[in-house]
């Protein structure tokens, strides 16, 4: 297990290398830092001197180096079209993004589960067949179509709900939230239902057949047979062995969350992450750009890192399985 | 149909014991979604036969005819089916086109990602050893990042550094490499896998005793052998691939309004439905949704018709 933990490590620091290489060859080829400073006025002499002052005359490798140690300090430069530091710019962001996909995901599984597990215990329903089938729906409404449709019938017909922003916030130093205040959690009904509906589908299908394989063996008969309700069965017995894929791939879907959050925070106009680099992206406002590429690598690294690690922990076969593939697994 | 078999029933039964004919008969959902494809893409393909106007030829616009709701409305005018939008652009024929550019993105999306992929599996598969590390390893980093994120970043990237006046016309390239790229490791995991349990086979040892040369046993004799889980695969991909170029075209980073998609379509037309102009994103998105879940039922339906183990 040790062996395959520090592979994986050392697979987080790799993907982290490769990025950052892609983020500082970004920034090194496109546009001119001197120019953007000083202006089209500034003399030769200026200009020399801060090509100096930001080491711009050192090779390519040092300043790669240097790159990466402004990095790991977090001096990620200013933004170009907000004119101010940008780790405060994402400090602002990132509380708005991780609250959005929080609830998406505790909405998916709080759904998901109980759909699946009711799914598997009942197949000749009707009512279940109806969700099976229409569950391809949900897999195939791209989200910012279902955003589009729960505007429509919430804000712009009924009027029930707010169609863009994130009402009233709460701020407690680094963190703002919008999980205390009323209009707050208004606002994030209908973004974190869009969010939410194509995982719900997801994990509902996975939970049926992780459920549909625990229900065929030996221990659930004989819990059966011991005359137990089909609620205990169910969710004390059978519920329990599954839930480990299920808290896997819930990790895994993590990251999806986040991936479509952009599209999401642009349809409801969510201050978060994602409008931040559509923004950066049509201001083709580079550093900022590149930080949140790194930004990015960092997160998804992180959530492969954990869900690796619930793996290692929840299923002892993988230790025997990277002993025998040696480090090359 | 196979001809051995016994004639003792009218048409339908015999083609009820047919695999195929049988299987789509016994679920009425998939033979609807199959025509419904079917009859999406021939849209598509004869839309400059089709369409009433030419959207991209300016000189058929009106202004007269803007804002127009669709025909069977009470203000609706007969010559626009669907309505028309502000610039007085005929809807459907809009709506054809768009179709076709999304199905062409797609298609040719999932081409690069099948191209790129099944080499790189094959090579990797058959050759082992520190090149199948090497391969396997940038998938590996590929896999950290999710495709739509990948695809946005790759796409969004390379048009917010392009200079204003190229970016239409090297829009549709640019999705479509995206695209292609966010997607490749799929198809190499599941070739290179394939391709690992067909080289332990007699047939591969055999070709090797008659002097074959490596490209020659992979491309002519493996190959083939691992069509069909490639094929289900790629007809799934498509709907991943419509619906991100869709996604990308609603954010902007995607196909330009002079060339529309449909998400460049629903786009446009999601700023129109605050002042109830309901047709202009309402049809566009149900075509949209319509080809989607098409293309995913069919797809699952030839997963369990042609690979079962991909279940």
């Amino acid at each position: 297990m040790f062996a395959f933990l520090l592979n994986r490590l050392a697979h987080a620091v790799l993907v982290l290398l490769v990025v950052s290489v892609l983020a500082f060859t970004l920034g090194n080829t496109v546009g001119d830092p001197v120019a953007s400073i000083l202006g089209l006025d500034a003399t030769p002499a200026d200009r020399a001197a801060l090509r100096t002052r930001l080491r711009l005359d050192e090779p390519v490798v040092v300043r790669y180096f240097l790159y990466l140690g402004d990095l790991l300090s977090g001096r990620l430069g200013n933004s170009y079209g907000a004119q101010r530091p940008i780790i405060d710019l994402l400090a602002e962001r990132i509380p708005a993004t991780v609250e959005l996909a929080l609830a998406a995901l505790v909405l998916s599984v709080v759904i998901g589960v109980p759909l699946g597990v009711f799914a598997a215990a009942h197949p000749e329903k009707r009512i279940v067949r109806f969700l099976m089938t229409s569950s391809v729906i949900g897999v195939s409404v791209p989200t910012f179509i279902l955003g589009i449709i729960l505007i429509f019938t919430f804000s712009l017909t009924l009027g029930w709900l707010p169609s863009f922003g994130r009402g009233e916030v709460v701020k407690f130093e680094y963190w703002s939230t919008g999980f205390l205040t009323a209009s707050g959690l208004k606002s994030l009904i209908m973004p974190a239902i869009c969010l939410a509906i194509g995982q719900i589908a997801l994990v509902a299908r996975l939970a049926r057949a992780e459920m549909m394989g625990v229900l065929r063996t030996d221990y659930i008969r004989f819990a059966r047979a011991r005359g137990l309700s089909d609620r205990a069965v169910n969710f004390s017995h059978a519920l329990r062995n599954t839930l480990i894929p299920i808290i896997t791939v819930s990790g895994i879907q993590l990251g999806y969350l986040v991936a479509f959050a952009v599209v999401v925070e642009q349809v409801f106009q969510w201050p978060g992450m994602g409008t931040l680099f559509l923004q950066a992206l049509s201001q083709t406002d580079i550093p900022l750009i590149s930080a949140f590429l790194m930004a990015a690598a960092l997160f998804f690294v992180s959530i492969n890192l954990v869900v690796d690690l619930l793996y290692a922990i929840a299923d002892p076969r993988l230790r025997i399985r990277t002993q025998m593939q040696g480090a090359g697994g | 149909m196979t001809p051995d078999m016994p004639s003792d029933g009218n048409l339908l039964a015999r083609m009820r014991r047919h695999p195929v004919a049988g299987s789509l008969l016994a679920t009425p959902v998939t033979l609807v979604a199959l025509l419904a494809l079917l009859l999406v893409v021939a849209c598509a393909i004869f839309a400059p036969w089709i369409a009433r106007t030419d959207p991209y030829d300016l000189a058929t616009l009106d202004l007269l005819d803007s804002h127009l709701p669709p025909a069977f409305m009470a203000k609706g005018d007969p010559r626009f089916l669907l309505g028309t939008d502000s610039q007085g652009a005929d809807l459907a024929s809009l709506l054809l086109y768009g179709l076709r550019v999304s199905l062409l993105v797609g298609v040719l999306a999932v081409s690069i990602s099948v191209t790129l992929g099944t080499i790189a599996g094959l090579i990797s598969g058959y050759l082992g050893g520190l090149v199948d590390s090497i391969v396997m390893r940038i998938a590996d980093i590929q896999f950290t990042f999710p495709a739509m994120m990948l695809a946005l970043l790759i796409g969004g990237v390379s048009q917010s550094l392009l200079p204003n006046d190229k970016r239409a016309a090297l829009a549709m390239p640019i999705v479509v490499i995206a695209l292609g790229i966010s997607h490749w490791p799929h198809f190499a995991r599941l070739v290179r896998g394939a391709v690992l349990v067909e080289r332990q086979k007699d047939y591969v040892a055999a070709a090797q005793l008659a002097g074959r040369g490596h490209l020659v046993l992979m491309f002519r004799h493996i190959l083939p052998n691992v069509l069909n889980p490639i094929f289900v695969l790629a007809t799934l991909d498509i709907a991943f691939a419509i619906m991100a170029e869709a996604t990308l075209s609603f954010l902007s980073f995607g196909m330009p309004p002079t060339q529309p998609s449909l998400g460049t379509l629903i786009r446009i037309g999601y700023g129109y439905l605050y002042s109830g102009e309901w047709w202009v994103v309402v049809f566009p998105a149900l075509t949209l949704v319509v080809l989607l879940v098409s293309i995913n039922i069919v797809g699952d339906w030839l997963r369990d018709l042609l690979d079962p183990k991909l279940r």
